[in-house]
């Protein structure tokens, strides 16, 4: 994956009081909103491992709904994230699942209604100081920080899909750093995370779009 | 150019007869496409954080969240300033600053991360020690921070830094490492040097474990990011002095990894064990709960 930074090791810039359990809390929830692409209507995290035990007392519950709201690691409003999701009328909720030990020791499931009523499930990570991962998106396992400009794109496992991905991107004279299929069986679901070392444009979605077998396009700008 | 092993960085300093944060500089501008300019500018705002994170509590008291710290570092600053201090002036001066960048971090204000929130007090503290104390302008402090940047990549990349998976060894002791070995640049110490004072902090620190009272990142949290500093120091004048150290920097990441991956889950951060299941930690716990 991508090489560690410097501001990887003095960073984040952040809210306290845990970069694992509040700042890669928020990261994980933040780019579950970017993921969603629009404002969140209602919100289930199911917390794991020592999420689960310490949750409380680190802010992670603070940090996850202020994510899903939008809001950056270093962002103040963290703070008050429970009062502003009640103004905005933002449901949420939070699920303490002690029994599943078989996860990384930070880990968070994400489920998302959008205002839209678009459905979003993803599993993150917390993976120290301030990192995270997805790992899951609708229970397929992937893998994706958004460090990068992404597209994360919803297709049937079909032949030409990644061409055209792949032209779609060349096209725009974008270069692609890592491309990644991931896939629940053949001629199946898949999903084809994309990341790119230039900004992705916002058209670039209907775009991608164009081919028959892609259902849904998630560009990821962090 | 990349290195992921200490004894490649210090080839590559040999080699180029460059200082670790020299070198540093080098690997981001090149891995991450940016410039020298860039990156000092950033690291010049995370410094201002970081001054601003040790020096206020100092004045102004802060109570944590979790009501468990708050007002130490006010208390050291005025116990040095009355002259009443034992340690001499370094070594207050970097165990009141880390304890009140902790402060800041328990009451939700903002901190850097260095390389973990509950260890920011370590670099800062040390390193604004050493600037008051020597006169040190900021453009070196900045190379401080990359050379304890490149000690916090190491042990990202071969060992962790998360608490949770390593105990509080792989925060406070890696913390502590990048701060000695920043020191020993700072104060003309060779990279050689630098990487022996890293090694030895993570073999004084080894099997450290994180047991949070509460589960809270602030008791003993904020002790430790003092230990931290001091031990920082320790180890930076002994690398200063000419002592070598016979483990290097390498093995003794990999040792930390591997002793903090066999810790129990009790000593992981879950506030299960340690000073966390004190008896007096858990009449606290039944009180609040």
């Amino acid at each position: 994956m991508s090489s560690i930074s410097v501001f990887d090791v003095l960073g984040p810039n952040m809210i306290g009081p845990s970069s694992s359990h509040t700042a890669g809390a928020s990261s994980i929830a933040y780019l579950a909103w970017k993921m969603a692409g629009g404002n969140i209507k209602s919100v289930t995290f199911t917390l794991y491992g020592s999420f689960a035990k310490t949750y409380h007392g680190h802010g992670t519950d603070k940090a996850l709904l202020g994510g899903i709201l939008g809001f950056k690691t270093d962002d103040k409003r963290i703070r008050d994230s429970f009062n502003i999701a009640k103004e905005r009328g933002v449901e949420f909720e939070f699920i303490i699942n002690e029994e599943e030990t078989d996860v990384h020791p930070n880990t968070v499931d994400i489920h998302a209604v959008t205002e839209d009523d678009r459905v979003l499930d993803v599993r993150g990570e917390s993976v120290g100081g301030g990192k995270c991962r997805i790992v899951l998106i609708d229970n397929v396992p992937v893998d994706f920080t958004g460090e990068y400009s992404a597209a994360i794109v919803v297709q049937k496992d079909m032949p030409g899909v990644i061409k055209h991905i792949a032209e779609t991107l060349s096209d725009r004279n974008i270069n692609i750093a890592f491309m990644k299929l991931f896939r629940e069986g053949k001629h199946e679901r898949a999903y084809t995370i994309v990341e790119t070392d230039s900004p992705l444009p916002a058209d670039i979605k209907d775009s991608i779009m164009e081919n028959q077998y892609v259902e849904d396009v998630m560009i990821v700008e962090v | 150019m990349d290195f992921k092993k200490a004894e490649e960085m210090l080839n590559l300093c040999d080699k180029e007869g460059l200082t670790i944060s020299e070198i540093m500089k080098m690997r981001e501008c090149e891995q991450f496409e940016t410039t020298q300019e860039e990156i000092i500018l950033k690291m010049k705002k995370a410094w201002e954080i970081m001054k601003e994170s040790a020096q206020s509590p100092t004045e102004n008291a802060v109570k944590s969240i979790g009501g468990l710290i708050g007002g130490e570092a006010k208390k050291l600053n005025e116990h040095r300033l009355q002259g009443k201090g034992i340690v001499g002036t370094i070594m207050s001066k970097a165990i009141t600053y880390s304890m009140a960048v902790l402060e800041v971090n328990a009451s939700m204000g903002l901190i850097v991360a260095a390389p973990t929130a509950g260890s920011a007090g370590v670099v800062p503290g040390v390193l604004l020690a050493l600037q008051e104390e020597y006169n040190i302008p900021d453009d070196k402090i900045i190379d401080g921070l990359f050379n304890a940047s490149a000690i916090g990549y190491l042990a990202m990349q071969n060992a962790t830094v998360a608490g949770a998976v390593g105990g509080c060894q792989a925060e406070i002791g890696v913390a502590s490492a990048m701060a000695a070995s920043a020191a020993t640049e700072l104060m003309g110490g060779t990279p050689r040097e630098c990487a022996d004072a890293a090694s030895t902090v993570l073999m004084n620190m080894l099997g450290l474990i994180c047991d949070p009272v509460l589960g809270l990142v602030e008791y003993p949290c904020q002790n430790r990011n003092a230990s931290g500093a001091s031990n920082a120091l320790i180890a930076a004048e002994m690398a200063l002095s000419g002592i070598k150290q016979m483990i290097p920097l390498d093995e003794m990441l990999e040792c930390m990894y591997n002793v903090g991956r066999r810790l129990p889950v009790e000593f992981r951060e879950t506030a299960k064990g340690g000073c966390a299941k004190t008896p007096t930690a858990c009449n606290l716990c039944n009180k609040k709960l």
